[in-house]
């Protein structure tokens, strides 16, 4: 008796719970067409009368924050100066970014609470290649617009598989091209080895520097992130006699292929991208790996690199000197770093666009805009996008600069090319004077 | 006809079940099934209850959190039974949910079927599992951790090597499955609500966890459960009984990796995406954590474990920033508070949350019997 008992009353238990579940429900499906759509105008999520929400992600923690941890406070920097400025056509700015530690895993995780919980309305500039490459699916799925992110891998140029994701630095391909360019001119003798990641930075590098140089490279090395000795790679090139080396690598392997050079007694004309060039961290991370005896980036006077933003230390510049004043007004006290005027002007840039999407933006509204108009686009950056229907590729050039002590002097103009075969040629549209208050204007009709 | 009771061991029940002998406890007895699958199975359709529940009833962003949980609580619950119950210490699981994301992020495109595929994904990361295990079985203590966290440091580092298969540093793109027709349908007839991406990858993700759940209980509650606890308590006196070490340890370890691959194939199509930088030691640490915090040796633990790790540091950076912390103050915040937590309950709560409220509970109901029952608060 107590055994049917209880088998009745674990049957009435499980009944019980199915009923409870089916009985907060719909039973079926109504016909479709019957559901309210959202407007046809597009989507306004995140964007109000009064504000306009943009997120975004950042390692703010682990291994690759220094540095790269400062980009943000820019950018929120120079929105709370537009936002003391009145804001962009009455809405201010809440900007709202997140720690994902340069781990993919957990980008997911924050752009999903960006996206899903926070209710952004744009993605400004999220950071990394791994790391942003796991979120492209759900944003374009979503919709959400992917503006601006940082890094140079050509993933971000697929419009037709992600409509809403654009570029923002000179990809890797076309700054490889340039520099290589510049290297065939100015060095046609040079027995040119490569120094270069082992993953798409350095197969793009490589595809580029090879249109110009392809005859002249006597060794090409590759190293593996994380593994930190380079010296068989750096034996290699030595032994190649190879006299320039371009590096297509991270800040931390510039620190260390100078620092073995200074071991094995091998002293070539380095030439670095912009990506591993930075001399503040790179001299840092100078001192720490050789445990104080090189103090500082003397090492790197006279490695060439290449440019495309205004640089911290040179306070002659017009916009150096306004993002130097808005970083006084509302930045955490610290220095005006590279970083940080990498972040401002992806402010600006998104401000602009911002701008350019009317006066009622809505997220379609604004890819359009950028699509429509994004060639156009004029700032601090040295050349302009490349951005069109078919093609969501930034900024289109650089210019080659050599260091010298603790600044940097011009090599030639500043040159634009394309991915491909397209030509390297001359920038034609000259420096951008910087806006009063450095707010760009609204763009007049277009 | 029912079958015929034996009285002694219903008059067990009534005196083992507490002071008062109420309707209740009564009640609890008569519901209780004697067999020992059957009463998982009631627990694993109650699981499935509420995980109906809760993500029906939450939204879209709390449903990728579950999800996020999901993953976290099978890994920790494969970790939980190799640590708490076999006595092995491993550092790999980050790396062998790796293995098993991997081999997903292959599958999926070949148009494999998704559960089949976390099969195969499980399959293929308890035969890594045991080459590791065979290795380990060797080892005890902090050598075996040495092993374990070598394998953790060095394996992520393949993905790179063979760059044109599995993508090198930028990942391997796993394809997000869609909710099949059926499924969304049913969804809908329960609960009217449409089936989002996220709240059908939570769904996947909890009856993975539901299912391992109920076959690692079952298994701890068999003779071979026993025998892993035979050799963590006393080796000697194990392998005098006839249970051979070796063996014993390496199929801890092949269950254990086959939770880790099916967690890791399961953060894949979760994430989207199957990269070194998330498999970092970080990531096996961050297991090792939820398991000790959510109580070792319990499954559990392991889930309240693996909340902890998903709903921690957002509650935490939130609450940096709403206390007047910049960003960045508040994100270097939930690391921190992590580790104080950490730290907290190795010293006051060495046997994690489910090991001391067990501890509490036993003490409650057994004090005024006599002398306490000697437990350890893994069971």
């Amino acid at each position: 008796m107590r055994r049917s008992r209880r088998v009745r009353a674990l049957t009435a238990l499980a009944l019980g719970a199915v009923l409870a579940l089916a009985g907060c429900g719909a039973g079926g499906r109504p016909d479709p067409g019957s559901g309210g759509g959202a407007a046809s105008g597009g989507s306004t999520v995140g964007i109000t009368a009064d504000s306009v929400k943009v997120g975004s992600h950042f390692p703010l923690t682990g291994v690759a924050a220094p540095g790269y941890s400062e980009i943000p406070t820019g950018t929120k920097a120079y929105f709370d100066w537009v936002n003391a400025h009145g804001g962009v056509n009455g809405r201010k700015i809440d900007y709202v970014f997140r720690d994902d530690a340069y781990n993919p895993t957990q980008t997911s995780q924050v752009v999903n609470e960006l996206v899903l919980q926070d209710q952004v309305f744009a993605i400004l500039g999220g950071l990394g290649t791994p790391t942003h490459g796991a979120v492209l699916d759900f944003l374009g799925a979503e919709g959400v617009p992917d503006l601006f992110v940082s890094s140079g891998s050509l993933l971000w140029d697929q419009p037709r598989k992600y409509p809403t994701t654009f570029g923002w630095q000179p990809d890797y391909e076309i700054e490889a091209k340039i520099l290589a360019d510049h290297v065939a001119t100015t060095f046609p003798q040079a027995r040119v080895g490569l120094f270069l990641q082992n993953d798409d930075v350095g197969e793009d590098a490589e595809r580029g520097i090879r249109r110009y140089l392809d005859k002249q490279i006597v060794s090409v090395q590759r190293y593996t992130p994380g593994n930190t000795d380079i010296g068989p790679q750096m034996s290699a090139l030595q032994a190649a006699n190879a006299d320039l080396v371009i590096g297509f690598n991270v800040p931390s392997y510039t620190a260390l292929t100078q620092l073995q050079g200074l071991k094995l007694n091998y002293r070539p004309q380095w030439v670095y991208s912009n990506i591993g060039a930075d001399p503040v961290l790179v001299g840092s991370l100078l001192g720490r790996f050789s445990q104080g005896q090189v103090t500082d980036a003397a090492l790197l006077d006279g490695m060439i690199t290449d440019e495309y933003l205004p640089r911290a230390d040179n306070p002659s510049d017009a916009w150096t000197a306004q993002f130097d004043a808005i970083w006084k007004a509302h930045g955490d006290g610290g220095a005006l770093t590279n970083f940080r005027i990498f972040g401002m002007s992806q402010g600006y840039a998104f401000v602009q666009a911002l701008l350019a999407a009317g006066p009622n933006p809505t997220r379609e509204g604004l890819v359009q805009a950028i699509e429509k108009g994004g060639t156009r686009f004029a700032g601090p950056w040295a050349a302009p996008y490349r951005f069109t229907a078919d093609k969501h590729s930034g900024i289109s050039g650089a210019k080659v600069v050599r260091v010298t002590g603790d600044s940097t002097t011009a090599l030639g103009p500043v040159r634009v090319t394309d991915n491909g075969d397209a030509p390297i040629t001359d920038a034609t549209n000259g420096e951008t004077p910087v806006p009063p208050n450095g707010i760009p204007a609204a763009p007049g009709g277009t | 006809m029912a079958a015929p009771v034996r009285p002694t061991e219903q008059a067990g029940t009534a005196s083992r079940s507490g002071r008062e002998p109420g309707r209740w406890s009564g009640l609890a007895a008569r519901l209780r099934p004697r067999a020992t699958f059957a009463r998982h199975a009631a627990l694993a359709l109650l699981a499935l209850v509420v995980v109906v529940l809760v993500l029906e009833l939450t939204g879209p962003f709390r449903n990728s959190q579950f999800a996020t949980m999901s993953y976290y609580a099978v890994a920790a619950a494969g970790l939980t039974v190799l640590t708490g119950l076999n006595g092995q210490i491993s550092l790999g699981h980050g790396a062998l949910m790796a293995v098993g994301a991997y081999t997903t992020g292959l599958l999926l495109p070949a148009d494999v079927p998704l559960l089949l595929v976390l099969v195969i994904a499980a399959g293929v990361t308890a035969l890594v599992g045991v080459l590791v295990g065979a290795a380990a079985a060797r080892l005890k203590g902090p050598y075996l951790a040495g092993a374990t966290l070598a394998f953790a440091v060095a394996l992520p580092g393949l993905a790179i090597h063979f760059d044109e298969a599995l993508g090198g540093e930028q990942g391997l793109p796993v394809p997000s499955p869609r909710p099949p027709d059926w499924f969304a349908d049913a969804v809908y007839f329960l609960s009217a609500n449409e089936t989002s991406s996220a709240k059908y990858l939570a769904y996947v993700g909890w009856l993975v966890a539901i299912v391992a759940f109920l076959l690692l209980a079952n298994l701890t509650a068999s003779r071979i459960g026993r025998i892993w606890k035979a050799v963590r308590d006393d080796e000697v006196a194990a392998e005098l009984a006839g249970v051979r070490l070796s063996r014993v340890r390496v199929l801890a370890f092949a269950v254990s990796a086959a939770c880790a691959g099916l967690a890791g194939g399961v953060l894949g199509v979760v994430v989207r995406l199957a990269a070194p930088t998330g498999f970092t030691i970080v990531l096996s640490i961050s297991l090792l954590t939820a398991v000790v915090v959510g109580g070792l040796g319990s499954l559990l633990g392991a889930v309240l474990g693996s909340a902890l790790l998903v709903f921690l540091p957002p509650a935490v950076t939130d609450l940096g920033a709403s206390a007047g912390l910049t960003d960045v103050q508040a994100a270097q915040l939930a690391p921190f508070v992590y580790g104080a937590v950490l730290i907290l309950v190795i010293l006051l709560a060495p046997g994690g949350v489910v090991g001391t409220v067990r501890a509490r509970w036993h003490a409650r109901t057994t004090a005024p019997a006599g002398a306490p029952e000697e437990r350890t608060g893994r069971s």
